[in-house]
């Protein structure tokens, strides 16, 4: 078994070398499929879409149902073609091969599924064969590769199993090293946590971390779930009705969310949505009497300095901590704040000068009785 | 019943059961890839041929719409082109090869079609090419539906088989017809009946028991 993996942990690894290039890389990448029967409208699942996913890196794609993503995954290794625009995978325009080229470059990309699409008829050991058995491997070789992948997943006791014998995470393993097997450059992860319970989750993406850590590996996910992203992406993908609306790092996209898509993916993952106690009370309008509502993000360097104490004290201020959370995401302390101060414009206004100057984003976000 | 009636009855059984053999075999052996190609040339599929799929679509449909006491008749000309004569066990296998070859086909495609989608995508994904996926995936992971439908219609060939005992093709049928009711020996024909039946069970339980050895979609012990 691998041990388990935490962000903090990846200052210590071994320095990766500065991605030169893009693993893959999209460009004006547009989809139309097709009106199927008559008087159906043909849709239109992605519009120029430009996206870059630097070699040796994790980038995650977020989107709802139905917004594209599970289309975009499937333009890398070919088994959807772009209507126009250009998908250049280690090198290789995917976008411009024939059958035979497509079939040489979907052994250098690697798949997992959702459904984990395993063969019920093969146990775990032939299930990972399978892609070496299709490359037209020797039998004896396909043995030595098979082996140590089995092991890597924590399943050299299982090889025997048929998935009908093993746990959704077990199936989902054999799926990630039977996706190895090739060797691959790129990983493709399809909702690949999507049919797993929360705490499964957690282990297959550890398990992908460490796989992209130790093996170079390049991974493009595709996912509903922001904690799948901050569980194990570097950046991030947001994806709205076929279109790519918010790109950078986990980092940024999670702590100063800009689209509104992004902003309800992101709901309490971040603890930016207010307890329901809270949002009762608030009122956007001052009333007599009433405090107001101040939310402070803490990112970047001052995440961790006693801010609030500070504040208290310099300014002689009565603080009212209302809600709040202090998290780390992708390997860096990140906080929510929401506190009340008296209704007093010159006091906000010293307050609000005191945070941005210690690089606080602030936001007042209404009036509390 | 006499030792000369019971060598009969034996021989008879020998008969239909080498006729069954022998065309169920034969009819296997065209009507599975035929299945295939039925269940993977449709649009978009792995062997996309539409036109030729509908075109041999309406042919195995056309051969299961004919009463097989009908087909038996009307081919006989390619009977005898084809095996010399059209009477015995030997011609029999022909119109029963026939008519089994396009059932069997049916029942291979509904079994391939059953086959999850998303191993084919998985299969293309790992660079597998269209004979690959046919191969190593639809064919071993229909297989236990395959069995089945193979029992079906070995079964089915049985009956068949009797059938064709009223035109002279021999076997248990012919024993029927000939000695169980022309020469009125009803117990002739309750022993053809009996064995028949018994036949029949040997198949299906065996065709059971082999599926669900090979389904391993269910979990053992």
């Amino acid at each position: 078994m691998n041990m388990p993996v935490r962000p903090s942990d990846l200052s210590e690894a071994a320095p990766l070398p500065i991605p030169a290039a893009a693993a893959i890389r999209f460009e004006n990448v547009s989809k139309t499929f097709a009106a199927r029967g008559k008087g159906a409208a043909e849709v239109r699942a992605l519009s120029g879409i430009d996206l870059a996913v630097p070699a040796g890196s994790i980038l995650g794609v977020i989107g709802r149902s139905g917004a594209g993503k599970s289309t975009l995954i499937r333009l890398v290794n070919g088994l959807e073609k772009p209507t126009s625009g250009k998908v250049v995978v280690d090198g290789t325009e995917v976008s411009g091969l024939d059958e035979r080229g497509l079939r040489d470059i979907r052994r250098r990309v690697g798949m997992i599924f959702q459904h984990f699409n395993l063969l019920s008829s093969r146990t775990a050991f032939d299930n990972v064969a399978l892609p070496l058995e299709i490359a037209g491997m020797p039998k004896a070789e396909i043995r030595r590769r098979v082996e140590p992948l089995l092991d890597m997943v924590g399943l050299a006791d299982k090889r025997h199993r048929y998935p009908a014998e093993l746990s959704g995470g077990q199936k989902q393993r054999v799926g990630i090293a039977r996706a190895l097997a090739t060797r691959p450059k790129v990983l493709l992860s399809d909702e690949a946590t999507s049919a797993l319970d929360p705490e499964t989750t957690r282990s297959i993406l550890e398990l992908l971390s460490s796989i992209n850590r130790e093996l170079g590996l390049t991974i493009l996910l595709i996912t509903h779930e922001m904690s799948v992203i901050r569980g194990v992406a570097r950046e991030v993908a947001v994806i709205d009705a076929g279109r790519i609306v918010e790109h950078g790092e986990v980092f940024d996209i999670f702590t100063r969310p800009k689209h509104p898509t992004t902003r309800s993916f992101l709901g309490a993952e971040t603890g930016r949505e207010l307890p329901p106690y809270l949002r009762a009370h608030l009122r956007p309008e001052p009333v007599p009497g009433a405090a107001v509502a101040l939310r402070i993000l803490f990112r970047g360097p001052h995440a961790t300095d006693p801010v609030i104490s500070e504040l208290s004290r310099e300014l002689g201020l009565d603080l009212n901590i209302l809600s709040g959370s202090v998290d780390e995401i992708a390997g860096r302390p990140f906080g929510t704040l929401v506190v009340s101060l008296p209704n007093d414009p010159a006091k906000l206004g010293q307050a609000l000068t005191f945070l941005q100057a210690r690089d606080l984003d602030t936001e007042v976000i209404g009036y509390v009785a | 019943m006499s030792p000369e009636i019971l060598r009969l009855i034996w021989e008879a059984t020998l008969d239909t059961l080498w006729m069954v053999a022998v065309s169920a075999s034969l009819a296997t052996l065209m009507g599975l890839p035929l299945g295939v190609f039925l269940a993977t040339s449709g649009r978009g599929e792995l062997f996309a041929a539409p036109l030729v799929n509908k075109a041999l679509g309406f042919v195995v449909n056309a051969t299961r719409s004919t009463p097989f006491i009908i087909l038996v008749v009307a081919i006989i000309p390619f009977t005898r082109l084809l095996v010399g004569t059209s009477i015995g066990t030997k011609a029999a296998i022909v119109p029963l090869t026939i008519a089994a070859t396009p059932f069997i086909a049916r029942l291979i495609e509904g079994a391939i079609r059953e086959v999850d989608q998303g191993l084919v995508e998985a299969a293309r994904a790992m660079g597998a090419t269209p004979l690959q996926i046919v191969r190593k995936v639809l064919v071993p992971e229909a297989l236990p539906a395959i069995v089945l439908s193979l029992t079906l219609a070995v079964v089915s060939l049985l009956g068949f088989s009797a059938m064709v005992g009223a035109v002279g093709g021999g076997g248990l049928g012919d024993l029927g017809i000939r000695y169980g009711y022309q020469r009125f020996m009803p117990d002739v024909m309750a022993v053809v009946v009996v064995v028949l039946i018994v036949l029949v069970q040997l198949v299906q339980s065996t065709g059971d028991h082999l599926s669900r050895r090979l389904n391993k979609r269910l979990r053992h012990g």
